[in-house]
């Protein structure tokens, strides 16, 4: 396998868990919160899934329970920033610290353990062509994250749900004039992010490296977040972001492999640099940033 | 308390109060179908909180509210509109970057297409055209406000609530909407008018009920009573009136633009171009316009808030090019500002009165090498409380506990004893009781008399009008030619407003 065939197979699965997060991130934040506890919620994700499917042989399974566990301690900070109206970048962070801390103590007895990965699904047709194929054999949860990506697009821009929850996010004092209860939709955005990381922990570390270590999340949650804010809360440009940044981060390894006379510690930095370059470049449009940020993001409401 | 039949909404001995403050004392009011009812009263007088408890955004803590004659708890905004009462905000409860169609499917089930048909339906039979795929942001002020009307009367509405629906537009829209008003009264339905202008409610209202300091202190017919007796009720004494003052010879040009223009790069903002003005020394020089259509803009381009835009030479200041100056180098030539955010840009709220002083009067002896002299601020601040009413314990009470109208009597102040050659205020009455508003109107004339050269940027006609000797319009980013106020009327300004030119011309 060269190259080019390596960062194709694995481009994918190494942006995956960056993309849940931040596909969960955006819509959290599109309803006006600011949740800065997205790599802690992951590594708690990361742990409960190792766990249970560990323990049960399921991965669906662990996929549930890090969902669950997600959603769980994104509560925590909902009743932070939403019951106590606390700073939500100060809440954010102290739930997150929590959040790592239990992965810490929840992975403890399963330290350096492995488990089986998912196998690969191939798209008929498409996986045979030369070269590019290898793109199109992904595991399972792959697939349905592009599935949901483009559902999350669909609902946020073309349905009513949509339209509420970027209705909170615009101007959450007239949302409640007209009806809604901001508090409500704000909880439920929160939940919903926090659930996405749990699983993108999950798929950390059952699937994309299957073996639990502690801190294996490693910086993806920031990532995640920069990818939102980088990509002006657009689903389009958040996947692509996601997809540089896998592709990149897999070049980096390469350049490794084969010896580069760089030093390895600038390469590594490279797929951080480049994505956020690209994205704020995309993004660089004053009148079109303007439109697309989210007017309330950050400010506390009281209901 | 009502004649004939049961009226459509009563209330009876409603209170409501916010920590130790009387926001509304046993009022009482009956509202009955096809009847347009004026709620009348000052800035503060407990207009906006009735409103709030019959629209079930705030609940009474005494009294009863009846619907049809049935007591109802009113919980939420949503409850009073399952019981068919709608309202439209003063300051628009829209969603500025959906579409109209879209603001609309947020309130009312429905196909977004289906509704698209029933929008352009409603608004030919109530003279409320607008785009139903048109962004918010993009639309006019009147344009919103048809907008928020046709989201209430989607409901079918019994009682429509309007908080200060003129307070925003122009006066050939004035005449629109009350003619849609007529319309929706002629259907039965009961509207509840808020307003602060007598001259409307005589002209719109059957029934007005007025308020002051919480308490009603009238309910009659406006249409049987003059302006003058609404007033006394209104406010406890008589109409106080701005003595105009009489033309003065004009000294030399302080304030001159010649064809300044500016690209805003922000989407909800103004582009201004080609604004030519020349304001001189005992001259009140008004701009005349509804917000939004680059006052902003054209305030930050004097002030210098916005100092790279327009090209250094055109934007002259006491005889100096200040094109690429910044703030504090043309205040230093004697420009002084009052924005129309008190809080914020004219003062910060956590910070007490004498440190708020400090901002802009730090070169009038409040410093000395660099160290606060303590006892100088609390002086000036205690000059400036003094000399122009402030209504606040002293000096050191932070800014933000001050009422909307004592801070900006207390923001004029601090400019005003800056001496300036050139001042420029920005809405200077704004949320500003009558009392007040009057007295500031009053000082304005007095710095002209002595020779300050002075720039008024209003939504209040009426307001400029009185002290201003030439008026321009702003509409879109374009400033009209100087018109005198001695030889127009409102309604060739008005036209101006919204780009007719001509009042004989189309009204769009």
């Amino acid at each position: 396998m060269n190259a080019v065939e390596f960062i194709l197979a694995g481009m994918l699965a190494a942006a995956t868990p960056m993309l849940l997060a931040a596909l969960g991130e955006m819509v959290t934040e599109r309803s006006g919160v600011l949740n800065l506890g997205i790599e802690g919620m992951m590594a708690l994700g990361a742990a409960l899934g190792f766990m249970v499917t560990y323990s049960s042989g399921s991965h669906a399974l662990g996929f549930v329970v890090a969902a669950a566990g997600g959603a769980a301690i994104s509560m925590v900070f909902a009743a932070l920033a939403l019951g106590f109206v606390a700073n939500q970048v100060v809440a954010g962070l102290a739930v997150g610290v929590l959040a790592s801390g239990l992965s810490s103590l929840l992975g403890k007895p399963f330290e350096s353990q492995t488990l089986i990965a998912l196998p690969k699904l191939a798209l008929p047709g498409l996986a045979e062509i030369p070269v590019v194929g290898v793109l199109f054999q992904q595991d399972i949860v792959v697939w349905l994250t592009l599935l949901l990506a483009l559902a999350i697009w669909g609902v946020l821009n073309h349905s009513r749900l949509g339209l509420i929850v970027r209705a909170v996010g615009e101007n959450p004092h007239a949302a409640r004039a007209v009806g809604f209860s901001v508090i409500t939709i704000r909880c439920a955005a929160i939940a919903f992010g926090g659930a996405m990381a749990g699983i993108a922990g999950a798929y950390a570390s059952t699937v994309y490296t299957p073996l639990w270590a502690d801190g294996m999340i490693a910086g993806r949650g920031w990532i995640a977040l920069a990818l939102v804010v980088f990509g002006t809360w657009q689903t389009g440009r958040v996947v692509f972001g996601a997809f540089l940044f896998g592709a990149l981060s897999l070049a980096d390894l390469t350049a490794q492999a084969v010896g580069a006379s760089v030093p390895s510690q600038l390469l590594a930095c490279i797929p951080y640099g480049v994505t956020i370059l690209m994205l704020a470049v995309i993004s660089s449009n004053r009148k079109r940033l303007r439109l697309n940020s989210i007017a309330s993001l950050g400010q506390p409401f009281e209901g | 308390m009502s004649q004939g039949p049961t009226p459509l909404l009563s209330l009876s001995g409603v209170s409501k109060r916010y920590g130790g403050v009387v926001a509304n004392s046993g009022i009482d009011l009956a509202v009955t179908a096809g009847s347009i009812h004026a709620i009348l009263g000052e800035n503060g007088a407990g207009k906006s909180t009735l409103m709030k408890l019959i629209y079930g955004v705030e609940t009474p803590d005494d009294g009863v509210i009846a619907w049809k004659g049935q007591p109802v708890r009113l919980s939420s905004p949503a409850a009073a509109r399952r019981l068919g009462i709608g309202m439209v905000f003063q300051h628009f409860s829209l969603f500025e970057t959906l579409t109209v169609v879209q603001n609309m499917a947020l309130v009312v089930p429905g196909a977004q297409a289906a509704l698209a048909a029933r929008i352009r339906a409603l608004g030919d039979e109530f003279g409320l055209s607008v785009d139903p795929a048109a962004l918010v942001h993009s639309l006019s002020v009147g344009e919103r406000q048809r907008v928020e009307i046709i989201r209430c009367l989607l409901l079918d509405p019994e009682l429509l609530i309007l908080d200060e629906p003129t307070s925003v537009l122009p006066p050939q829209s004035v005449v629109k909407l009350f003619e849609t008003l007529r319309r929706l009264q002629v259907k039965g339905m009961a509207i509840l008018f808020i307003s602060h202008k007598l001259e409307e409610i005589k002209e719109l209202c059957d029934t007005a009920t007025i308020l002051r300091l919480g308490r009603v202190t009238g309910r009659l017919d406006p249409r049987n009573h003059s302006a003058k007796e609404l007033a006394t009720l209104m406010i406890g004494r008589e109409m106080p009136a701005v003595v105009r003052a009489a033309p003065l010879g004009l000294g030399e040009v302080r304030l001159e633009l010649a064809g300044v223009g500016y690209a805003n790069d922000d989407p909800f903002g103004v582009s201004l171009s080609d604004v030519s003005l020349a304001v001189h020394s005992g001259e009140i020089v008004g701009i005349a316009g509804i917000s939004g259509n680059g006052q902003q803009e054209l305030a930050a381009l004097i002030s210098g808030e916005i100092a790279q835009g327009a090209a250094p030479g055109a934007i002259r200041l006491l005889g100096q090019a200040v094109g690429d100056m910044g703030v504090a180098a043309r205040r230093r030539l004697g420009f002084a500002f009052v924005p129309e955010e008190r809080l914020g840009r004219g003062a910060v709220p956590e910070m007490s009165l004498a440190d708020n002083v400090l901002l802009t009067a730090h070169g009038r002896g409040l410093v000395h090498r660099g160290f606060i002299s303590r006892q100088a601020e609390r002086a000036f601040t205690a000059d400036c409380i003094a000399r122009f009413d402030v209504r606040t314990p002293g000096p050191e009470t932070e800014a933000g506990a001050l009422s909307g109208g004592n801070l900006q009597k207390f923001i004029m102040g601090r400019e005003v004893m800056l001496e300036p050659a050139m001042l420029l205020v920005s809405q200077p009455t704004w949320g500003v009781d009558i009392g007040a508003a009057t007295d500031i109107r009053q000082r304005l004339v007095a710095m002209r008399n002595q020779g300050v050269a002075i720039l008024v940027i209003s939504e209040e006609i009426d307001e400029l009008f009185q002290i201003c000797d030439t008026l321009h319009v702003l509409y879109k980013g374009r400033l009209s030619a100087a018109l005198p106020t001695a030889s127009i009327t409102v309604n060739e300004v008005g036209a101006h407003m919204i780009g007719a030119g001509q009042p004989a011309g189309a009204v769009p």
